[in-house]
C-alpha cells in the first residue's frame, strides 16, 4: 500500500500552498492548569502547612496530600493560600492571578463535623465581597475532621455561603486537621 | 447541424421533473354533469419556476391508452372523456415520468407547472438514468418546499423530518445528524460533490453547511451509496446545489425571517445568471443573528448565534463536455449555554439537582465565552468530458476549516481559544459512468485525499487533536443490471486505504499507565519532563460492499431489498484523545490499539404511492463488529475535585428498528401525514443498551390546502416523543466534602417523554409576472411545552426551546 502514499504525496505536490515541514510540533505547557496548593496557617509561635500536589494534573497519577503537623487548640493562625502552576518552570504563582481578578474568584472554608474551628475572611475584592486568598482560623477545643477549601470561579457575589455561590469550582480540597 | 447538436438543442429544454405542483385550476364551464364520455381535458405544461412554456411533453392518459405532445404553446388537448378519474403521465424527454389523477366530471382545463431540478452539467446530457445515488437502496429526498421553510435553521433539523433521523445537539444551534441512531463518523455528508471535513467526529460539532447554498437534499441510509465512500455505517447526506438552464436568464430568490425566540432572524439570497451557450454564475448569500434563546420559563443564557455565508458557482456547460468551479464559505459563531459550563463532578450535582440553569441572566444579543467559531471555506474544481464509452469527471477540490472554541478562562488567557484546530483537505477523484448495455450500467471511480491537522499550540492548552497528516485512497465500481421492468440488481465494491501518520504529546503517566512505554516504545521520539512526544503511524485497509435489488411489484408498490458491508477507520479522537474535555466536563481517553469499525446493515423498504396515499416503510437490522463507543470507567480526582474518566472501547452491537411514513389525502383539501420510528441498540459483549440511540416517537399532522385561496395551506403538527426505556445506567457516587455526602450523578436517567404542536401556515401574495410572494407564519411549541430532549446534552441543565413565532417571506424573480 506504501505505492499508493507515495503516489498521493506525489499528487499533493502540486498544491505548493502546504508546504511540507518536518519539524515536530512545540509541546503546550498548561497555562492554566493549578498543581499546587499550599496553605500556611500562622499563630507566631506555631506554623502549620497543608499541601496538595497533583503534577500530572487530570493524568492518573495521584495527588499527593500533606498536613505538616496538629493545631493547637484555643489559637488564632493567620491563613494564606498559594496556588502553584508546577508544570511551568519556574512555576508561575497563580494566586497573583485570582488575586488580579478578585472580583471573579472567591475561596470558601468548609469546617467539617467534629472539627472546633472557625474562619474569617481578611482579605476582600474592590466591591467589598470577601475573595479569601487570606484568613484567620481560630481553633477551639482539641477536636479532629475536615476543612475543605473550594474555589469558584466566576461565583455570585455577594453570596451567603457555597450554596448560592453558584460559579464553577476551580479548587475543591480537603485536609484532615487536628486541633490538641 | 450536425446529429449531436440536434440532440443537444433538443435537450436543453429538457429538465429532470422531480416535484409536480399542480397548482390551478378546474374552471367550471358548465353548471350541469355530463354524464356521457363527451368531455374535454385541455391541459398546459408550463415551467414553474419562470412560467415558461414547455412544449414537447408528452402527455399520456394511462387508462385509455393515448398519448400526445404538447404543441408550441405547451397545448394539448383530449376529447371524448368519461366522468371519471383518469391517470394521466407527464414526461419531457429525459425526465422522470410523472403521473397524477384527475377526475373529469365536465369540461376540464388544467395548469400542470412542472418543478424541475435542472440536471447538472455532468448528468443533463445522456446519462440521466444514473441519476440516482444507489438503484438497490431507498433514497429519502427533501423537497424544495420543506427545504425552504428551513431557511433560517440549521441541516440538522432541517434532516429530521425525514423519519429515522434525529439530531444529537449540544444546545439548540449545534445539531448533528443522527440517522437510525448512529452519528459523526458514521455519516458522511456531501456538499456540492463533496465529502465535509470539518472535524465532523466531534459530537458538539455541527456540519458547517449553510441550508440556503444548496437547493437539493436527500439522504441515503446505510453504506449503499459507495460512489460516495465506504465509511458509511449509518449513511450519507448528499446536499448539491440547483442545477442551471440553458437560456439565457437571470433569476434568483430573496428570504427574509424574523423569529421571536432567540428575537433574531436572517436573510438570505441568490441571483442566477445562465446563458443559451452554456454559461451559468450563480452568488449566494446568508446572514443570520440571534440572541439568546428562551426556554418556556427562562432565558437560556448564551446562546445566541451569528452566521455569515456566501458562495459562488460558475461554469460552462456543453454538449460533451463542461466544467464548473465553486467556492463557499461558511463562518459563524454560536454560543453555548452558560450554564453547561461545569467543572467537576460535584459542580454537575449542582446543575442537575438545580431546577433552572445555575446561570440565568438578562436576555442579550451578545455571545461570550463558551462558544466555538468555525470558519469553512470550500472550493472545487470540476470538468467532465464525454467518450465513447461512457463520461468522465474529474475533480479536485480544497477545505479549510478553522474550528475555534473559547472555554471560560483566566487572566491573560481570556480572550484566547481553548481548542484552535485548522483542518486542510486536498481531494482529487476520477469517475467514469459507462452505459455498458442497453440493461446495464458500471460506475468506476477512485478518490485520493490528503488531510493536514493543525492545533495551534498557543492557546495554552494541551490539544485535544493532534498534529497529524492523513492519506486516503479510495477505488470504487458498482453495476446495476436492469433484468426486466420488475428485477433490477446492483452490486458494488469498494476499497479504501488510509494511513494516518501523527504527532501526540502524552502525559508521561498517562503513557505508562496504558503500558504503551511497551507495546508502543518504538514510536517515542522524545521524553520530556512530564511528556513524552510520540509519532504513531497507522495503517488501515477497508472493504465495503453492496448488493441489493429494487423489485417493482406494480405500477404503485416497490420493495427495495439490500445488504451492504461498510468499514471504518477509527478517527483522531477515537485513537488519540487523552485528557480533559471541558465541554463536557469530562476525561476522555482514546486507545491507539483500535482496528476498524465493520458494519453489516441489511434493510428492506417498502413503498407504495397510489392516487390517495403514499405509505413508506423502512426496516433494518445494523450488526457493528469493533463498534467504537464512549462509556465512563471510573473517578478521577484532581484538584479542581472528581471527573469522570470515559474510555473508547470496542464491542460488538446491533441496532434494529423500522420507520414509517404515511400520507393520505381527504377531499380535496386535507392530508393526513404520520411518521413515526422505533430502534434498539444493544452492546452484544455486555448485552447492555448503547447510550443516545433515539427513543420512539410519533409525528402527525393535518393540512389544508387550498389551491384557490392563494395557495394557502394551514397545517398542525403533533409530536410525541416516548420516554427512553433502554440506556445503560452510567450513573456514579461521589464525594462531596462540602456536604461530606455521597451523592450520586444521575447522568443516565432519561427525560419523560413529550408532546409538542407546531403550526404552520402559508399563503403566496400573487403580484406582477407570475411571480409570487410567499408568506409563512409558523409557531413551533404552540402550547409553550416545558420539555427535555434526551438527545441534547445540555438536557441536565436546561428545559428545551420555549413557544416560538417565526414569519418567512419569500420572493423569487
Amino acid at each position: 500500500m506504501k505505492i499508493f502514499k507515495y503516489a498521493l504525496l506525489a499528487s499533493t505536490l502540486i498544491f505548493a500552498s502546504c508546504s511540507d515541514d518536518d519539524n515536530t510540533p512545540d509541546p503546550v505547557n498548561e497555562e492554566e492548569v493549578i498543581t499546587t496548593m499550599t496553605i500556611t496557617l500562622d499563630s507566631g509561635s506555631d506554623q502549620v502547612e497543608l499541601q496538595f500536589q497533583d503534577l500530572d494534573g487530570d493524568g492518573p497519577d495521584a495527588a499527593t496530600v500533606t498536613v505538616s503537623g496538629s493545631l493547637t487548640a484555643n489559637t488564632v493562625y493567620d491563613g494564606s493560600i498559594v496556588l502553584l502552576n508546577e508544570t511551568e518552570s519556574p512555576a508561575e504563582n497563580v494566586t497573583e492571578e485570582i488575586e488580579e481578578e478578585d472580583d471573579e474568584h472567591q475561596f470558601f472554608y468548609t469546617v467539617g463535623s467534629g472539627l472546633d474551628v472557625s474562619t474569617e475572611y481578611t482579605n476582600f475584592d474592590g466591591d467589598g465581597n470577601p475573595l479569601g486568598t487570606t484568613f484567620i482560623l481560630t481553633t477551639g477545643a482539641a477536636s479532629s475532621g475536615s476543612l475543605t477549601f473550594t474555589l469558584r470561579h466566576e461565583p455570585n457575589k455577594p453570596n451567603s455561603g457555597l450554596e448560592d455561590a453558584g460559579g464553577s469550582t476551580d479548587i475543591e480540597v480537603s485536609f484532615d486537621l487536628v486541633v490538641e | 447541424m450536425n446529429k449531436s447538436n440536434q440532440i443537444f438543442l433538443k435537450s436543453i429544454g429538457i429538465h429532470k421533473i422531480s416535484i409536480l405542483f399542480f397548482i390551478l385550476s378546474i374552471f367550471p364551464t358548465s353548471f350541469v354533469f355530463a354524464n356521457k364520455c363527451s368531455n374535454n381535458l385541455s391541459i398546459k405544461v408550463v415551467d414553474f419556476h419562470d412560467g415558461s412554456i414547455l412544449s414537447n411533453a408528452t402527455v399520456f392518459i394511462e387508462e385509455i391508452n393515448i398519448s400526445d405532445i404538447t404543441n408550441d404553446k405547451g397545448e394539448v388537448s383530449f376529447n371524448k372523456l368519461c366522468p371519471k378519474t383518469y391517470t394521466i403521465k407527464v414526461s419531457h424527454d429525459d425526465c422522470n415520468t410523472v403521473s397524477i389523477k384527475i377526475n373529469i366530471r365536465e369540461n376540464t382545463d388544467k395548469l400542470i407547472k412542472l418543478e424541475h431540478h435542472l440536471d447538472e452539467l455532468d448528468e443533463i446530457i445522456v446519462l440521466s438514468d444514473l441519476n440516482t445515488k444507489s438503484k438497490s437502496v431507498f433514497e429519502n429526498k427533501i423537497t424544495r418546499e420543506t427545504l425552504e421553510s428551513y431557511t433560517n435553521s440549521s441541516i440538522g433539523d432541517l434532516l429530521k423530518t425525514i423519519p429515522g433521523v434525529t439530531s444529537i445537539n449540544t444546545g439548540h444551534s449545534l445539531a448533528k445528524p443522527q440517522i437510525n441512531g448512529l452519528h459523526s463518523s458514521r455519516v458522511l455528508i456531501f456538499n456540492n460533490d463533496v465529502k465535509m471535513e470539518d472535524h465532523e467526529w466531534g459530537i458538539d460539532h455541527a456540519p458547517s453547511i449553510d441550508i440556503n447554498s444548496i437547493d437539493k437534499i436527500s439522504l441515503i441510509k446505510g453504506a449503499g451509496a459507495l460512489k460516495y465512500g465506504g465509511s458509511a455505517i449509518a449513511g450519507v447526506i448528499v446536499a448539491e446545489s440547483s442545477k442551471n438552464k440553458l437560456r439565457d436568464s437571470i433569476h434568483g430568490n430573496l428570504f427574509f425571517t424574523g423569529t421571536s425566540n432567540g428575537r433574531g432572524g436572517g436573510i438570505a439570497s441568490s441571483i442566477t445568471k445562465t446563458t443559451s451557450k452554456g454559461w451559468y454564475t450563480k452568488l449566494q448569500g446568508t446572514i443570520k443573528r440571534y440572541g439568546d434563546y428562551n426556554a418556556p420559563r427562562y432565558v437560556m443564557s448564551n446562546t445566541g448565534l451569528s452566521e455569515k455565508n456566501f458562495s459562488l458557482k460558475t461554469g460552462l456547460n456543453k454538449i460533451d463536455s463542461g466544467f464548473e468551479i465553486y467556492y463557499s464559505l461558511f463562518d459563524n459563531e454560536t454560543g453555548i449555554l452558560r450554564a453547561s459550563h461545569l467543572s467537576t463532578a460535584q459542580d454537575l450535582i449542582r446543575a442537575i439537582s438545580s431546577p433552572t440553569p445555575l446561570v440565568v441572566r438578562d436576555f442579550t444579543y451578545n455571545i461570550d465565552a463558551p462558544k466555538q467559531s468555525i470558519t469553512h471555506h470550500l472550493a472545487k474544481l470540476k470538468a467532465f468530458k464525454k467518450f465513447d464509452f461512457g463520461k468522465i469527471d474529474l475533480q479536485y477540490d480544497y477545505q479549510l476549516n478553522n474550528r475555534l472554541e473559547y472555554d471560560i478562562r483566566r487572566g491573560n488567557d481570556r480572550y484566547k481559544p481553548s481548542i484552535d484546530l485548522e483542518l486542510v483537505t486536498h481531494s482529487v477523484s476520477i469517475d467514469l459512468e459507462s452505459k455498458i448495455s442497453s440493461k446495464s450500467n458500471l460506475k468506476v471511480g477512485i478518490v485520493g485525499k490528503y488531510q493536514n491537522n493543525f492545533p495551534d499550540p498557543s492557546t495554552g492548552v494541551r490539544r485535544i487533536i493532534p498534529d497529524y497528516k492523513k492519506y486516503d485512497l479510495g477505488v470504487y465500481s458498482i453495476w446495476d443490471f436492469n433484468l426486466n421492468e420488475k428485477w433490477l440488481f446492483e452490486a458494488g465494491l469498494r476499497y479504501d486505504y488510509m494511513n494516518i501518520d501523527a504527532y501526540k504529546y502524552y502525559k508521561t503517566s498517562f503513557w505508562e499507565s496504558r503500558n504503551y512505554n511497551e507495546l508502543f516504545s518504538h514510536i517515542v521520539l522524545e521524553e520530556l519532563a512530564n511528556q513524552v512526544l510520540t509519532n504513531p503511524v497507522f495503517d488501515f485497509n477497508n472493504t465495503s460492499a453492496i448488493i441489493g435489488t429494487k423489485i417493482s411489484l406494480d405500477n404503485n408498490d416497490s420493495m427495495f431489498v439490500n445488504y451492504s458491508l461498510a468499514s471504518r477507520s477509527p478517527n483522531p479522537s477515537e485513537l488519540f484523545s487523552e485528557g480533559l474535555h471541558h465541554s463536557s466536563a469530562r476525561i476522555e481517553l482514546g486507545d491507539l490499539r483500535f482496528k476498524s469499525e465493520v458494519g453489516h446493515n441489511f434493510a428492506l423498504t417498502y413503498e407504495k404511492i397510489k392516487e390517495n396515499y403514499s405509505l413508506v416503510i423502512n426496516s433494518f437490522v445494523n450488526k457493528i463488529d469493533n463498534f467504537i463507543f464512549i462509556e465512563p470507567v471510573d473517578i478521577q480526582q484532581t484538584i479542581r475535585g472528581s471527573f469522570q474518566l470515559w474510555e473508547y472501547k470496542q464491542t460488538n452491537a446491533r441496532l434494529f428498528g423500522a420507520d414509517i411514513n404515511f400520507n393520505h389525502k381527504y377531499g380535496d383539501y386535507f392530508v393526513f401525514t404520520h411518521q413515526s420510528s422505533i430502534l434498539k441498540g444493544n452492546d452484544l459483549k455486555s448485552n447492555k443498551p448503547l447510550r443516545d440511540m433515539p427513543p420512539a416517537s410519533i409525528k402527525n399532522a393535518i393540512s389544508y390546502n387550498n389551491l384557490r385561496l392563494n395557495n394557502l395551506k394551514v397545517s398542525l403538527e403533533s409530536q410525541y416523543v416516548f420516554r427512553q426505556n433502554e440506556f445503560p445506567n452510567n450513573n456514579f457516587e461521589v464525594y462531596v466534602p462540602t456536604t461530606e455526602t455521597f451523592e450520586e450523578v444521575d447522568l443516565s436517567t432519561p427525560p419523560k417523554a413529550y408532546h409538542i404542536m407546531n403550526l404552520k401556515a402559508n399563503f403566496d401574495l400573487f403580484i406582477k409576472n407570475n411571480f409570487p410572494i410567499n408568506l409563512s407564519f409558523n409557531i413551533n411549541n404552540l402550547l409553550n411545552t416545558s420539555y427535555r430532549n434526551y438527545l441534547n446534552r445540555h438536557r441536565y441543565f436546561t428545559d428545551d426551546l420555549g413557544r416560538s413565532l417565526s414569519m418567512l417571506i419569500r420572493y423569487k424573480f
